[in-house]
């Protein structure tokens, strides 16, 4: 059932996404503040909020873990949706006009637009780069002497990698929250109206609206 | 040590509080593997200073101790068979264990406030109340020294007996010594000392290449080796000719720190002004359902 037959409002999050979304925002959140605390020294007081240094330690790579899970499921069930087509690749041309609130003169995309894509190839991949550098630095003891270029490597990719998702986070929720209205509500309750769905994602409305 | 000033802290934002307020002499302790005779009287005094429990020895056919020091192990002589070019068997005894860098990898590397700190004496030690266990400062040393308890997740290593010294008396190892193959004093008069003994082995006994291992890269050292051959560090056991810190290191807690601040700082600004300047996208239709 994509239409509610009494509302009119259009189903966009399963119960499950949603879910899943969320825990994947709360993990991520919690990975964040404690690897900024490790980060930098003017940062260290946030891993005194959130129960110490070696608390946070001791639970940053394991709710990393967490988050990781959740990313691998939304690539499970988002990777038919996230594919780059040529619709996006119109749409990309066009950005500026996104950018500036132009969105009448964009192509019409599908249930995600490319800047969504885009960051969810960035979380997935970036996800997957902060995975291996930072199973060598949380067990660095397994890796031999002669190996140490794997620690030295591991310590660039995982600060790079984590700069990178941080970015994409920040406009990600700045868009969620604040710029697109309806955003918010859409991944909390799981609705969007028609017309929010025209406006973002017209394709999408038309296959799911059966128009 | 409440008597020992402090330099540099790991981890740490801000000033140094007292650096400077007190000068206190470099001390060094100079390792003179051309005397030593592997009675490993420095590794027992080590232990029974340092109240370490012990851990099993482990045999690979060397009267080494142990393959490599450990968490609870933080001295250890390496036995290294030598054939010279010319034809004589040597044995290469190194003492190893912390070579106490004036340009520490370890505290470098540290995230952890106060975790590794470097007293103005040069003596680097680590602070383990304030460890968090990451293990990075094992990645920052060029010398493979750090060593991680599993149990307690800390890392330990030589204190160059920071608590004796800074009681006016020299580390346990060199009380130990009965060869005098090692010395404890001003990093000066040690410099000095090894010169005139490397200097004694070239003139006197054939040792051509003998010198001090003092290494700049990482801004001299206050463990130093007297060698009988300075061209072949390798030969002791893995001692590295020109160590170090790793450049990854010095990259990631240089340059890409700025960067990255700059980076997220950057981007909060920028979503703040194009909020400002182009607002939220609304959806105007009114049809059923609402606006959103």
């Amino acid at each position: 059932m994509t239409v509610d037959s009494a509302t009119g409002r259009i189903r966009r999050y399963s119960m499950g996404e949603r879910v899943v979304h969320w825990m994947a925002a709360i993990t991520y959140i919690y990975v964040l503040a404690t690897g900024l605390a490790f980060y930098s020294p003017h940062l260290y007081w946030i891993a005194a909020i959130l129960g110490g240094a070696t608390t946070s330690r001791f639970w940053h790579p394991v709710v990393a873990l967490v988050f990781l899970a959740t990313l691998g499921w939304m690539l499970k069930s988002w990777i038919g949706d996230m594919r780059i087509t040529a619709t996006d690749r119109a749409w990309g041309r066009a950005m500026k006009h996104y950018i500036e609130n132009e969105d009448e003169r964009l192509p019409p995309e599908d249930r995600f637009n490319l800047g969504q894509k885009y960051f969810f190839w960035v979380m997935v991949w970036g996800g997957l780069g902060l995975l291996i550098s930072g199973a060598i630095l949380w067990f660095p003891e397994l890796i031999p002497w002669s190996l140490r270029f794997l620690r030295y490597g591991a310590i660039l990719v995982h600060v790079a990698c984590a700069l990178i998702t941080i970015g994409a986070f920040i406009i990600h929720v700045y868009m969620g929250t604040a710029m697109v209205r309806g955003g918010f509500t859409s991944i909390i309750r799981g609705e969007v109206s028609p017309a929010w769905a025209k406006m973002h994602h017209r394709l999408w409305y038309d296959r799911v609206a059966g128009k | 040590m409440a008597n020992l000033r402090i330099q540099k802290i790991s981890g740490h934002a801000g000033t140094v509080p007292g650096q400077g307020t007190q000068r206190q002499e470099q001390v060094a302790k100079l390792i003179d593997t051309t005397i030593c005779i592997g009675c490993k009287a420095c590794e027992v005094a080590c232990m029974e200073w340092n109240d370490l429990p012990f851990s099993e020895t482990t045999f690979n056919n060397t009267y080494q101790t142990m393959p490599d020091t450990a968490w609870n192990y933080w001295t250890l002589i390496r036995f290294n068979e030598h054939v010279s070019e010319d034809g004589p068997f040597q044995w290469l005894m190194r003492k190893d264990g912390c070579m106490h860098c004036a340009d520490p990898g370890c505290l470098a590397a540290c995230p952890a406030d106060g975790a590794i700190v470097q007293y103005q004496n040069g003596i680097v030690d680590f602070q383990q109340d304030n460890c968090i266990g990451c293990q990075y400062c094992v990645t920052g040393c060029p010398f493979n020294v750090p060593k991680f308890n599993p149990h307690t997740k800390r890392v330990f290593k030589c204190t160059l007996c920071s608590d004796r010294v800074g009681q006016g008396l020299e580390p346990a190892c060199i009380k130990a010594c009965p060869t005098g193959c090692l010395h404890f004093g001003t990093k000066d008069d040690m410099k000095a000392l090894g010169e005139s003994r490397a200097q004694q082995l070239r003139d006197h006994s054939s040792f051509a290449n003998a010198g001090v291992y003092d290494p700049p890269g990482v801004g001299g050292t206050g463990v130093m080796y007297v060698l009988h051959d300075i061209t072949n560090t390798e030969a002791y056991g893995g001692l590295p000719p020109n160590p170090r810190v790793p450049w990854s290191v010095r990259l990631w807690k240089g340059p890409l720190k700025w960067l990255g601040n700059l980076a997220m700082v950057g981007g909060l600004i920028g979503v703040t002004l194009h909020y400002l300047r182009y607002g939220p996208k609304q959806v105007k239709d009114e049809s059923p359902g609402g606006t959103a």
